[in-house]
């Protein structure tokens, strides 16, 4: 019983984290129509940000700082917005498909610094000696873990109440704006080059703050973590939970975390032991249908974009 | 001639070989209802284009109220009191009516990151005024039972209503409009003439693009005729009606039709 509650915890978190992540996609795609296609690169910013500051010293690598751990998260932040404010200024002029490119191109070559630039992060071993905040308080076990995911849903909530009244709000109009119609907003005094950046950079955040509190969780981050699989995932997310729409967002990385997680062991317990050597393959094929499949037959995902309004006319 | 509200001094823009705009000098008089006519491709979209700063024009100047704001992006221009609509209706189609003149105003508190949190107080008394004049130009351009709908399902005739209502947000000066009569219905045209003319006589300058020669005849004065991106012809409309070239340039001889 207590396994089950355990591994329940596990997952719950996981999926809070990634659901995080998914909020911050959200206000760049769903609600300013940015799309980026590098999601890793920030969610990997922040983790190697929280990781390298809030870590123990190390030898060869980068890090060691020490930090208090929520200002070490917050560094984890600001490096996903630092990164963000970089990529945006050159790439923020493209549209779509071309921003979607440059941006995974970004996130390609993240992997590679962080693969190849031992000095920095360790390389293809990672960043190790990072000890879990409170862990000489609670220990190591299933009390910890209870409170970490406490934790993390109180962050979730917190984003999701923070994301909701900014799109609610005036700057929230303008980001729909942008998103319709971004020459017509431009008649209208607005910049659109500076709302791009600004919703840019705040989704890019808050990713990051995905990124640390994984990283955390795993106490672990090494390239294996910034593949662009996560990427898809986060975006399958997106997709299937429904674009423009925080609940949706939440919704979406329940739903397809609990999917990949189910069809990882049903894969392993279920299929011919030749074909699951490739589990990773075949659920990277699973995540790719289900991308292509919502697209053409729900759009808008499962919870569909509401007419969000600031004001309403008649009361 | 009074300092007109804006001018152009030998405005040049071309697309590879086509001089689509070439050295275009006018003035708009401050006040009036100018028309501005023209064959398809003499120029007239490019002209709109290059004074709202929507294109940069590759030689002259263009100037607003005597200052040169030649290249200068269209959301300053906005700033500096001059609107614009689109000839192909541009709302923000996933928004409301109400939300899409509630954008209008430059300078909303609550329109940074940090004013929604930081200045709750301020914005919100802000949003009651925002809105309660953008009910009021709703009903003022006769869209006020559609606030609440989605922007993208209102008729053409009624999108073009509602630019008009978005620019007047901004209280500009100077209105410039493509093609505001092109595909709406008799009635909603002539709801929209009556608007402009209650403005104009309010005070607000209007530049109109415009195909139907009726309309122009009726309601602009001056007229300035375009061809080939040149100006061929400017003055009243009724000398526009006696005026031989123009005849050919535009509307082509009788024989032809």
């Amino acid at each position: 019983m207590i396994g089950v509650i355990s591994y329940l915890v596990f997952f719950a978190t996981t999926a809070s984290i990634l659901a995080i992540a998914v909020l911050g996609l959200n206000l760049q795609w769903g609600n300013t129509g940015l799309f980026n296609g590098g999601v890793v690169a920030f969610f990997g910013a922040g983790a190697y940000g929280t990781l390298i500051l809030g870590g123990t010293a190390q030898a060869g690598h980068l890090g060691g700082y020490g930090i208090l751990y929520p200002l070490a998260l917050l560094g984890g932040m600001v490096a996903a917005g630092l990164m963000a404010w970089l990529v945006g200024l050159l790439t923020l002029r493209l549209r779509h498909d071309y921003l979607a490119i440059a941006t995974f191109g970004v996130a390609v070559a993240f992997e590679n610094l962080m693969r190849n630039a031992e000095w920095l992060a360790g390389g293809a071993k990672g960043v190790r000696g990072f000890e879990r905040p409170l862990r000489e308080a609670l220990g190591d076990g299933f009390l910890y873990n209870l409170i970490f995911f406490a934790a993390v849903l109180l962050i979730l909530i917190g984003v999701y109440i923070f994301l909701e009244r900014l799109v609610a709000s005036p700057f929230g109009r303008l980001l729909r704006a942008i998103r319709e119609d971004e020459e017509a907003a431009q008649s209208l005094g607005k910049n659109p080059a500076r709302v791009r950046l600004t919703a840019f950079i705040t989704g890019s955040v808050i990713l990051g703050l995905a990124g640390g509190l994984y990283g955390t969780f795993y106490a672990f981050v090494s390239p294996q973590d910034v593949l662009p699989t996560l990427t898809f995932q986060i975006w399958a997310m997106l997709i299937v939970g429904g674009a423009g729409n925080n609940r949706g967002a939440i919704f979406g990385a329940f739903v397809i975390w609990g999917a990949w997680t189910a069809s990882g062991w049903a894969l392993s317990r279920f299929a011919p032991v030749d074909v699951q050597l490739y589990t990773g393959s075949v659920q990277f094929i699973l995540i790719g249908s289900v991308i292509v499949g919502m697209l053409m037959w729900r759009p808008q995902g499962f919870l569909p974009e509401r007419l969000v309004v600031s004001q309403r006319g008649k009361p | 001639m009074a300092e007109p509200i804006l001018s152009t001094e030998r405005l040049g823009k071309s697309f590879g070989v086509l001089k689509a705009v070439d050295g275009v000098s006018l003035n708009i008089r401050k006040g009036a209802i100018t028309g501005l006519i023209g064959p398809n491709g003499a120029g007239k979209s490019t002209l709109f284009n290059l004074l709202t700063g929507a294109l940069r024009p590759d030689s002259g100047t263009v100037r607003l109220n005597g200052q040169d704001v030649t290249a200068m992006a269209p959301d300053r221009l906005f700033g500096r009191g001059l609107g614009r609509t689109f000839q192909i209706p541009r709302p923000f189609a996933r928004m409301s009516v109400l939300e899409n003149v509630m954008l209008a105003p430059i300078g909303q508190t609550g329109e940074t990151i940090s004013g929604p949190f930081l200045m709750r107080g301020r914005m919100q008394q802000e949003e009651q005024r925002i809105r309660d004049k953008a009910l009021e130009v709703l009903d003022f351009v006769t869209l006020g039972a559609l606030a609440d709908h989605p922007a993208g399902q209102i008729s053409g005739g009624q999108m073009k209503l509602l630019e008009l209502a978005r620019v007047l947000m901004g209280d500009p000066a100077l209105i410039l409009l493509d093609e505001p009569a092109a595909g709406v219905n008799p009635v909603l045209t002539a709801t929209l003439i009556g608007k402009i003319e209650e403005l104009n006589r309010q005070g607000t300058t209007f530049v109109i693009i415009e195909h139907d020669m009726d309309f122009v005849m009726r309601h602009c004065d001056p007229v300035i005729a375009l061809a080939e991106g040149r100006v061929i012809f400017e003055g009243t409309s009724d000398e526009a009606l006696r005026n031989p070239h123009l005849l050919d340039a535009y509307l082509g001889a009788p024989a032809d039709v």
